[in-house]
């Protein structure tokens, strides 16, 4: 037995650090020679360590957010067996004589310029071309950090591929269980079966995550933390304050009887060819809100500044506001009108596990046009969301709970639910933001008949 | 996606299709035998993939996707025939003879190239974009002056064909009826320009405004790949000049380590081509047609595994370069500057493997 130290290695051709995504084990996992340890993000992309030993996870130094240095110790391995196997073989270390007092960043190939200063911030992020998460004010779904740790290419047939991607599973998310980790149609199968954990509706938990850190409790803490504004949080931060100093935000909101849409979710639950297939609140809200950007274009748009120009958009990308382990992301699903609701609810679950996974790929977070953030998993009636910068409407959702409800001039109960639209004043005005909510709360008051007219 | 005019023998799916001009000479053992080398050479890549992520290698250029076009490509080959890769042709070098380790060598930066050109009949990897098809035009006329019976072949990606030194081979290959064939992988990515941007014709076509013949052949299809390329070597051989061979295949992965691909490209796409396997294509077939053991699909995977634990033993085992080997290869012959600066080093006391 000994134990092994793997170094934050240079991934990228002169890269000086790299933040900490997510890990893909804990400590006192048993980890194979390969298996991915970590998701980080340099400069130039994120990329997926895998390991180089096999043995016993015995720390991981450093958290979700950290900014590690290269060089520096990154995790420990207690390695068993004797020191001919080939994962034990000490790893040739670069010449340090050769090596620069400081290194420093290179993010073109053609090596540091000679007054090259030290790294900075700056630097770093100059080369960066990834996008802010089009952050919102409000989070929605709750996605819990896997250890479950996808491979870097998984193995599958083309029948099986073509048969998740039918039923919009990712199966880079999956492990699968055939032989020598091959996915097989029982994977896919059980990733579609209702308990596989894809909660888009789960309770909330008590979490003590805060801007992308395990808080220590009230007692144990200190009086007062300084945490250091980076990664999604940093994102997040200049991404509303661009929305909030650009875009005059104004509201409206709408309570409504959602009684036919809880109906009509239950019925659809236990109809034997959707099995596998989640079909929930948020399915309904997104087709809503998609029907309601056909109906009225005008808010699928945004206000190009530069330009003094208006641009309408007559396709979807439909944000989902995801509150995952690193933070607030904002992924969407691309051409969000042209889904029926089979399609929409498998789109959505592939969302929230890629989310959930770490997974989920810059590109993904492009482009937005509509967003949806959910606050009705927090047993909360509503919100006034901040709109992502580059959209016009942003969508919250509350809690469907039961409450008085007047029907025929008689006092009932109804599942009753509320929604609320924040949108650009420069653009929209409130008559058309009061006729689309109006248009969502008409379809999730009956959303049968609005399915059908679709 | 794929246009018509466009040799194939394979289908995507494993079933044989046929063709007017080409047909497959090769044995159902062959065959095997180049499904073979495609899973050796994908696993090879992926284990210098978690290689370069472990900082055990500088950098990497994976091949992922364009199995087949290198394959089929190297098993054409005939021993006597000398070959220029690119950067990513680690399937090519594979076909030659050239140790995988060896491939590795100039990735963990202790060797400048990894092998000896001549004893494999394989030029080191160049790194210049399509420098090496200027390379393999002078060898090729060469050949021509000693009025040997040898063919030259040159591989370079869709993104060369924009350089400067690929045109000027096409022009003198052309002009001098040289014995060389270019063997293009359009794997539809230049880092992140799309070939579409790259060019307003396929790339075969533009051939023949260099007075030479040019095909498309589905760079997934290992079949066609071979058959397409033996005809050209062939066709060198015996003084017919050169022929450009577009071989239509797709880049699975980052275009070296240091690439993010899911920023520039969509997953649809990707997952378009994942349906075009090169390798699944041809077990496909064995299968269906040649009624392969899953036992002996098998052995090859085992084969593979071990082929990359001993990769990595040998990668960890290499040691520092002797700091003066730097002086080695600069010119085939002593050079007086060359000397001095040896000297220089020498006398500063620098040198001396570790």
């Amino acid at each position: 037995m000994s134990s092994q130290q793997f170094l934050l290695p240079d991934v990228g051709e002169g890269l000086t650090e790299a933040e900490i995504v997510v890990w893909k084990v804990n400590v006192g996992d048993t980890v194979t020679l390969n298996q991915p340890l970590i998701d980080i993000e340099t400069a130039k992309a994120t990329v997926e360590l895998p390991s180089p030993y096999a043995g016993v996870v015995m720390k991981l130094h450093g958290n979700v957010g950290d900014v590690v240095e290269v060089g520096k110790p990154l995790i420990d391995i207690e390695v068993a067996g004797a020191a001919s196997e080939p994962e034990t073989v000490a790893p040739a270390t670069p010449a340090p004589a050769s090596e620069p007092a400081v290194r420093t960043a290179v993010l073109v190939g053609y090596g540091v310029s000679e007054d090259a200063g030290t790294p900075t911030r700056q630097h770093r992020r100059r080369g960066s071309t990834a996008p802010s998460p089009a952050g919102v004010a409000t989070v929605a779904m709750n996605v819990a950090p896997t250890t479950s740790s996808p491979a870097l290419a998984p193995r599958s047939t083309p029948p099986v591929r073509l048969y998740a991607k039918r039923h919009g599973v990712d199966i880079s998310t999956l492990s699968g269980t055939g032989r020598d980790g091959l996915i097989t149609r029982s994977d896919v199968d059980k990733a579609l079966s209702p308990g596989s954990g894809v909660a888009v509706q789960s309770a909330p938990p008590t979490s003590t995550r805060f801007v992308g850190h395990e808080l220590a409790s009230w007692e144990s803490g200190p009086k007062e933390e300084r945490i250091v504004v980076r990664g999604v949080l940093k994102s997040m931060a200049e991404a509303m304050v661009r929305s909030a100093f650009t875009a005059p935000h104004a509201a409206a909101w709408v309570r409504f009887d959602a009684t036919r849409s809880v109906e009509l979710l239950a019925s659809l639950k236990s109809r034997p060819s959707l099995d596998g297939v989640r079909i929930t609140p948020l399915t309904l809200i997104a087709m809503a809100l998609c029907d309601a950007a056909r109906h009225y274009p005008g808010i699928n748009s945004s206000f190009d500044d530069e330009h003094g120009e208006v641009i309408v958009r007559r396709s979807v990308n439909l944000g989902i506001a995801a509150d995952t382990p690193r933070g607030l992301i904002v992924p969407n699903i691309r051409g969000a009108d042209t889904l029926n609701i089979v399609s929409m609810a498998n789109a959505l679950s592939t969302l929230v596990q890629k989310a959930r996974a770490g997974t989920t790929t810059p590109n993904e977070m492009m482009h937005t046009t509509l967003t949806i953030t959910n606050v009705g998993p927090f047993g909360i009636d509503g919100a006034m969301p901040i709109l992502p910068p580059g959209t016009s409407v942003i969508l919250a959702v509350g809690q469907i709970a039961k409450a008085p409800w007047v029907v025929d001039d008689e006092v009932v109960v109804r599942q009753v639910m509320e929604i609320a639209l924040s949108f650009d004043h420069r653009l929209i005005d409130g008559a058309l933001a009061s006729r689309a909510l109006r248009h969502v709360a008409d379809f999730l008051g009956d959303p049968a008949a609005a399915l059908l007219a679709g | 996606m794929i246009e018509p005019q466009l040799v194939q023998l394979l289908t995507p799916e494993g079933e044989r299709v046929y063709d007017d001009v080409y047909e497959t000479s090769l044995t159902a053992e062959q065959i095997f035998a180049m499904y073979r080398d495609m899973v050796i050479i994908r696993r090879l890549c992926n284990e210098a993939t978690s290689l370069q992520r472990q900082g055990q290698l500088a950098l990497w250029a994976p091949l992922q996707g364009q199995e087949a076009a290198q394959i089929g490509a190297g098993r054409a080959l005939e021993p006597s025939d000398f070959s220029f890769p690119s950067y990513r042709e680690h399937g090519i070098a594979w076909c030659r003879g050239i140790p995988p380790e060896l491939s590795l060598r100039l990735f963990r930066a202790v060797d400048h190239g990894g092998w000896d050109p001549q004893k494999y009949r394989h030029s080191v990897p160049t790194i210049v974009i399509g420098n090496q098809a200027l390379n393999a035009v002078g060898y090729a006329m060469g050949v021509q002056r000693d009025g040997a019976s040898e063919a030259v072949i040159t591989f370079f990606g869709d993104g060369a064909t924009s350089q400067g030194d690929v045109n000027e081979a096409f022009v003198w290959a052309s002009s001098f009826d040289a014995p060389v064939v270019f063997f293009v992988q359009n794997n539809q990515w230049a880092i992140s320009e799309p070939t579409i941007r790259q060019t307003k014709i396929p790339l075969y076509k533009r051939a023949q405004g260099f007075g030479f013949p040019g095909i498309r052949v589905d760079g997934n299809d290992v079949l066609a790949v071979y058959e397409v390329t033996r005809k050209a070597l062939a066709h060198a051989r015996e003084g017919g000049g050169p022929t450009l061979i577009e071989a239509f295949t797709y880049r699975m992965g980052a275009h070296t380590t240091s690439d993010d691909p899911t920023r520039y490209r969509v997953d649809a796409e990707v997952e378009a081509w994942k349906h075009r396997d090169p390798i699944e294509r041809v077990k496909a077939y064995l299968v269906r047609a040649h009624k392969v053991s899953a036992k002996k699909f098998a052995a090859v995977n085992d084969e593979a595994d071990e082929m990359a634990l001993k990769l990595r033993v040998d990668v960890l085992a290499m040691g520092k370069p002797d700091p003066l080997s730097i002086f080695d290869h600069a010119y085939a012959s002593e050079h007086p500057l060359i000397s001095e600066g040896r000297r220089d080093m020498e006398e500063l006391g620098v040198g001396g493997a570790s």
